[in-house]
């Protein structure tokens, strides 16, 4: 039926009209796509590629014409303090903010997979905080973390842990612990509900089969329903490697990367030199070093994909 | 017995992280209710307002640009929803119901696009918009949000398209529809709880957008709210706390309640690409 509507067309007349044309599947689905291939071509491809130029000049502010310069930029950085202290930083930030929304994400949809009432309610409220826009509620942790009004410190001083409260965002090890804090709290919605959605997935009578064998709830737990929701984990965790390593807004808001430096991430490294200090090459050279870290997750996420459809 | 156990395993851990999740959201509350001098007052207790005040709102909507940042963050998520909806249904639709040569080495792209981070591309896009006269315009913002609406957008209603049966658009084809108002009268309303998820989804990526909107913009009438009120209710070392807090939570109400009218279309988006893989 399809073939046959394709040919019609071209075997009565010469030339089609725009409406037969439109109806042949090979044209009309180029038509369809050209409007959002031709913004991601000229909002993501063009700037990607013009970043990699970018980064191979010595273009600033201040330069009025750009001069190629190889790897400098990229070589420059790695004599840098400053730029191995953010590597440092986001790896740190990266890997345990992950880790502590896997496992606490895990625990909250296990929480939630059970029922309860008000379970709707429960559940819409717990995404409140990855639904909001971060760079506000990124103000709410400032003045919760702030150096003398904390309202952390007034409970640690008032319940008697500690004669004095913590300079949250002044000491270098607090800042970092503050920002993957406010991230934790952020993110580990986002890992709950998602799993929760693969938890649900996962056939009731399959465990009560396992129940009835004997196995206990703990049991039941690693070697039947990890393992079904195995997929959704690594999806949610190749995602949040990403989201998490790119992370800018906590940072910018919280601590501009600071004190000394000590809570830099690549984005806000990258806007400190290009857009603060007008180094606009050297920063893209600073954004590009996240993109082995990006095609590592992409790859591993379309093997997995390509895997999973087969 | 087991009404214990019960609220040892359920009720007791969801209730602590109920309040640890919720708390900041009190606090801000909180705080943009206390009057300047309650705010610095260390010796009372800092949970309760006992002098409750709108001082802070009333700054905020007279005294800074809050009214003209929300009107702005508005146009913009409303502009750059319909543009990326309008994109995402035709791309999904092709990809998902038609063969064509090159189908799935574009389905690939569009969803490499989708993990490419906003920090890695906003200097070049910073240079490109300047370059295309758009710098510190709300044009800026609504041209390039798309880019992060579109990839999530289409691989959303690609699922919701390809459960709709064939046969539908077959029979209306021998009725001698022709293939766009097949799509159009007969796809398109099966598909709708998929284009209002990717709509939600959309307009509160868009209102919540922050680096773009930070880099792109200059001037105070341009700005969207994150960005006002993270950049102008600091004024040096002083933070205008009050203020902040009632522009930090006046901003999280559109999408908290948009969110809470489609909780699950909301859900069902965010999980779709997790769960269906």
């Amino acid at each position: 039926m399809r073939a046959e509507a394709r040919e019609r067309p071209v075997a009565t007349r010469q030339f089609p009209s725009i409406g037969e044309l439109l109806d042949r599947e090979g044209v009309l689905a180029y038509v369809l796509l050209a409007p959002g291939v031709l913004i991601l071509a000229a909002f993501i491809g063009y700037p990607f590629l013009s970043s990699l130029w970018l980064s191979v000049t010595d273009q600033s502010v201040s330069t009025s014409s750009a001069r190629f310069i190889g790897l400098e930029n990229f070589t420059d950085e790695l004599r840098s303090q400053i730029f191995l202290q953010t590597v440092r930083n986001s790896f740190v930030y990266t890997t345990v903010t992950v880790a502590i929304k896997l496992v606490l994400g895990i625990a909250l949809a296990v929480l939630m997979n059970q029922s309860f009432r008000l379970k709707n309610l429960a559940r819409a409220a717990l995404l409140l905080p990855y639904i909001v826009p971060t760079a506000l509620s990124a103000i709410a942790w400032l003045w919760l973390f702030d150096a003398t009004f904390s309202v952390v410190n007034w409970a640690i001083v008032r319940s008697g842990l500690a004669d004095r409260g913590i300079n949250w965002l002044g000491e270098a090890g607090w800042a970092m612990t503050a920002i993957i804090i406010a991230n934790v709290w952020r993110g580990t919605p986002f890992f709950a509900i998602t799993i929760l959605a693969g938890l649900q997935t996962v056939e009731r009578e399959l465990l009560d089969a396992a129940a009835v064998d004997g196995a206990g709830a703990w049991q039941r737990f690693w070697q039947i329903t990890l393992p079904l929701v195995r997929p959704v984990l690594l999806i949610v965790l190749l995602f949040s490697i990403i989201m998490t390593i790119s992370d800018f807004q906590l940072v910018y808001v919280l601590t501009r990367g600071g004190p000394t430096n000590s809570t830099h991430l690549f984005g806000t490294l990258a806007y400190d030199v290009a857009v603060r200090a007008g180094q606009l090459s050297e920063g893209a050279a600073i954004s590009l070093y996240m993109f082995p870290v990006l095609i590592l997750c992409v790859v591993a996420l379309q093997v997995y994909l390509r895997r999973s459809q087969t | 017995m087991t009404t214990s156990r019960r609220a040892l395993t359920l009720y007791v851990p969801l209730s602590l992280a109920t309040i640890l999740l919720l708390f900041p959201f009190y606090w801000m509350l909180i705080t943009s209710l206390k009057t300047n001098r309650e705010l610095i007052d260390l010796s009372g207790l800092p949970f309760w307002v006992f002098q409750p005040t709108l001082e802070h709102y009333r700054f905020l909507f007279s005294e800074t640009g809050f009214l003209r940042w929300a009107l702005n963050t508005l146009t913009i998520s409303i502009a750059a929803t319909a543009i990326s909806l309008v994109c995402s249904i035709f791309a999904g639709y092709a990809l998902a119901r038609m063969r064509f040569r090159g189908a799935s080495a574009i389905a690939g792209a569009i969803f490499v696009t989708y993990l490419v981070p906003q920090t890695l591309l906003f200097l070049p896009l910073l240079e490109l918009v300047r370059q295309l006269g758009l710098g510190n315009s709300l044009w800026s913002m609504i041209l390039t949000y798309p880019t992060i609406l579109i990839p999530f957008a289409t691989w959303l209603l690609m699922g919701y398209f390809r459960r709709i049966p064939r046969e539908l658009e077959e029979s209306a084809s021998i009725d001698g529809a022709s293939r766009l108002r097949a799509m159009t009268q007969i796809v398109l309303p099966l598909a709708l709880p998929g284009i209002l998820s990717a709509g939600i989804f959309a307009f509160t990526l868009s209102w919540n957008e922050f680096i773009y909107a930070l880099v792109f913009t200059t001037s105070t009438d341009i700005k969207t709210i994150p960005v006002g009120v993270v950049t102008e209710l600091v004024k040096g070392d002083v933070y205008f706390w009050g203020s902040l807090m009632a522009g930090a939570l006046l901003g999280s109400v559109p999408v908290a309640l948009i969110y809470s009218f489609f909780v699950e279309n909301y859900v069902g988006g965010l999980t779709a690409g997790a769960v269906k893989g």
